[in-house]
């Protein structure tokens, strides 16, 4: 784990002088905050200069999917990593802003779902303070059972469908 | 259906009968209506397969077509047999041959051999400029005596509208409450990717969008005027809450805070707004003005709080939480800064929840699951009974008509989101009109105001 944790960081560092994110165009939450991400911080060599670590494939913050069991917003172990290389992306770029939209399956009420979603945004931005992004960093807020990435009525759709997603502002 | 079940529904039927007797007492005109019940017992089980559960005490009426309608666009006889008839209390009396439209036509021989208790007759006339005056008569056929008659005339493209009215005092003279004929519901369609927030009259006609996004629309809430909505739109990545004017269109955001908001529901005097916002963890309930601004957080806890609804005297609240466990509905007082105070009232299976309550403040419906199916139900505070209304699978975000008699709500029907109601005795269930698209998040506005 320590191991993996080191070549993340690795990762992370190298891949931050490349990371100048983009102000957002369309800024809807002024408590979000809209000054341009900030570059110079812990800069590392960068082999990639081209490649935005958020959307290089091959970077685990490209990943933005946390998936929950049924009935559960507990933040399983198997995320734990997506978890903390996104929190150690908000401690070393001070300037990134994150939108964590937790969503529910289709069964019950739309209002009460909603609730669940929030507890599942709350979750993962309570693991992510935990390890090292700041709070105002975060906003974490639910569309419960309002934005199916999957539209079917069985086992398989409702698990994909219970999930927080990871936005960068300005995405 | 379980014995439980059968027995309460017994028991239902007897304090309706009950009802009778005491609402025939207050309308002594009405007497005859007890006759007919006694007189069709026979019929009830066929017309318990025809009409769910109901029967019993169905009003047999004639309405014979108005002298000239057919000229009209719009017939308004139609319209008024179609609205008692959704309101699963009258039965409709064949009228072919027979077409009196003044009370010194009526041959009541006819009537009664038909059996019919009331009788309606009408007609209109078409005046210059548009206009269109309509003259009716409702008659006890028993007792040959007239009930009530008016006439009014309006623009022939309100000849709807007037059939609703005509509707709604036939419905009162008959049965003692008031019509909601003439009322309004609002409802969430989806259609591929778009949403439309509409607005339609109770029998689904006229409808007309309001808002229309293809990001997610949900919880509409009349205003107590009826001149507005609060509703939640997603189409800023996360739900904020809005108030929109109906005649002017204009909207204002009145819970946009740091992270979710929604459920919002209006405080009996218009001027505040019950939401939930996650602004200060977890989902929590607050008022805010209806105008926005004057946030006050209301409930106080470590769980889920959400759905709330006001108690019709504004003094209290029932809301869904799921600080017990699993979530079901407390109640609580609005003032008063011992918010914790809030007292369980469902413990009956293990999700309870959308509560709303009764235009009266002495029950309230909500949605209970029970075996994998999400059902309709009402309880009663004073006494806890709880009755389950429907026996579908998939009902959701259930609200009371404004006369207490019906509960609208959503369902699906292959697959597919519709609007049904229920009488809030269980007895009668009919879906609305069905349009294409999902149909979903049902409210029914409140009465017209007085003019």
């Amino acid at each position: 784990m320590k191991k993996l944790l080191g070549v993340l960081l690795i990762s992370l560092l190298s891949a931050c002088a490349s990371q100048t994110t983009k102000p957002s165009a369309e800024v809807e939450d002024k408590s979000v905050g809209t000054a341009p991400a900030d570059s110079s911080s812990s800069a590392g060599k960068t082999t990639s200069p081209t490649l935005n670590p958020l959307t290089d494939p091959n970077n685990i913050l490209s990943k933005r999917s946390v998936y929950f069991d049924f009935d559960s917003y507990v933040v399983k172990d198997e995320y734990r990593s997506l978890v903390v290389a996104h929190a150690q992306y908000l401690r070393d770029n001070s300037s990134a802003r994150i939108l964590l939209q937790g969503n529910t399956d289709e069964r019950g009420s739309r209002e009460y779902n909603l609730a669940l979603g929030q507890r599942r945004a709350d979750a993962v931005k309570h693991a992510m303070t935990l390890s090292g992004a700041r709070e105002t960093q975060i906003e974490a807020v639910s569309l419960g059972e309002e934005k199916p990435r999957a539209t079917g009525h069985d086992e398989s759709s409702w698990a994909e469908n219970r999930r927080t997603d990871i936005r960068y502002q300005g995405e | 259906m379980n014995d439980c079940y059968n027995l309460r529904y017994i028991l239902r039927n007897s304090l309706r009968i009950m009802s009778m007797w005491i609402h025939l007492r207050r309308f002594p005109q009405a007497l005859v209506l007890l006759f007919w019940l006694i007189g069709s017992s026979p019929l009830q089980a066929a017309l318990d397969i025809e009409i769910f559960g109901g029967g019993a005490t169905q009003i047999p009426i004639a309405i014979v077509p108005f002298a000239a309608e057919e000229r009209q666009k719009q017939g308004i006889t139609p319209v008024v047999a179609a609205d008692l008839q959704r309101s699963g209390l009258f039965r409709l009396v064949d009228t072919t041959g027979l077409t009196p439209h003044e009370p010194v036509q009526v041959s009541y021989p006819d009537w009664i051999g038909r059996g019919a208790g009331a009788l309606v007759i009408g007609s209109t006339t078409a005046l210059p400029g548009g206009q269109v005056a309509i003259r009716v008569t409702l008659l006890d056929v028993a007792r040959q005596a007239q009930l009530a008659s008016y006439s009014e005339t309006v623009p022939a493209e309100q000849l709807r509208a007037a059939a609703h009215r005509i509707a709604d005092m036939i419905y009162e003279k008959l049965t003692g409450d008031v019509g909601v004929f003439s009322t309004r519901i609002a409802y969430v369609v989806k259609q591929g990717k778009k949403y439309a927030l509409q607005v339609a009259d109770a029998d689904g006609f006229n409808a007309q969008s309001v808002i229309e996004y293809t990001e997610p629309i949900i919880s509409p809430s009349w205003s107590p005027d009826g001149t507005q909505l609060a509703y939640v739109s997603f189409e800023n990545k996360k739900p904020v809450v809005y108030v929109q004017t109906l005649a002017t269109r204009t909207r204002k955001a009145v819970a946009n805070f740091r992270g979710s908001n929604s459920a919002p529901a209006w405080s009996p005097d218009g001027k505040k707004l019950a939401v939930v916002l996650s602004l200060m963890g977890g989902s929590q309930i607050f008022l805010v003005n209806s105008e926005g601004g004057g946030l006050q957080r209301l409930t106080q806890s470590s769980g889920i709080d959400t759905e709330p609804s006001f108690s019709p005297d504004g003094q209290h609240i029932i809301f869904t939480s799921d600080r017990g466990g699993t979530p079901q509905i407390y109640r609580m007082p609005v003032s008063g800064q011992t918010s914790r105070a809030a007292e369980r009232l469902t413990f009956e299976g293990s999700y309870n929840v959308s509560p709303h309550y009764s235009p009266d403040g002495k029950s309230f419906t909500f949605i209970h699951r029970s075996g994998g199916r999400f059902n309709v139900a009402i309880q009663d505070l004073a006494t806890r009974q709880v009755q389950l209304l429907t026996d579908s699978q998939f009902d959701e975000s259930p609200s009371y008509a404004p006369n207490g008699k019906m509960i609208l709500y959503a369902t699906e029907v292959r697959g597919r989101g519709i609007l049904s109601a229920v009488s809030s005795d269980g007895r009668t269930r009919q879906q609305l009109s069905t349009q294409a698209g999902d149909v979903r998040e049902p409210a029914w506005g409140p009465l017209p105001r007085l003019r």
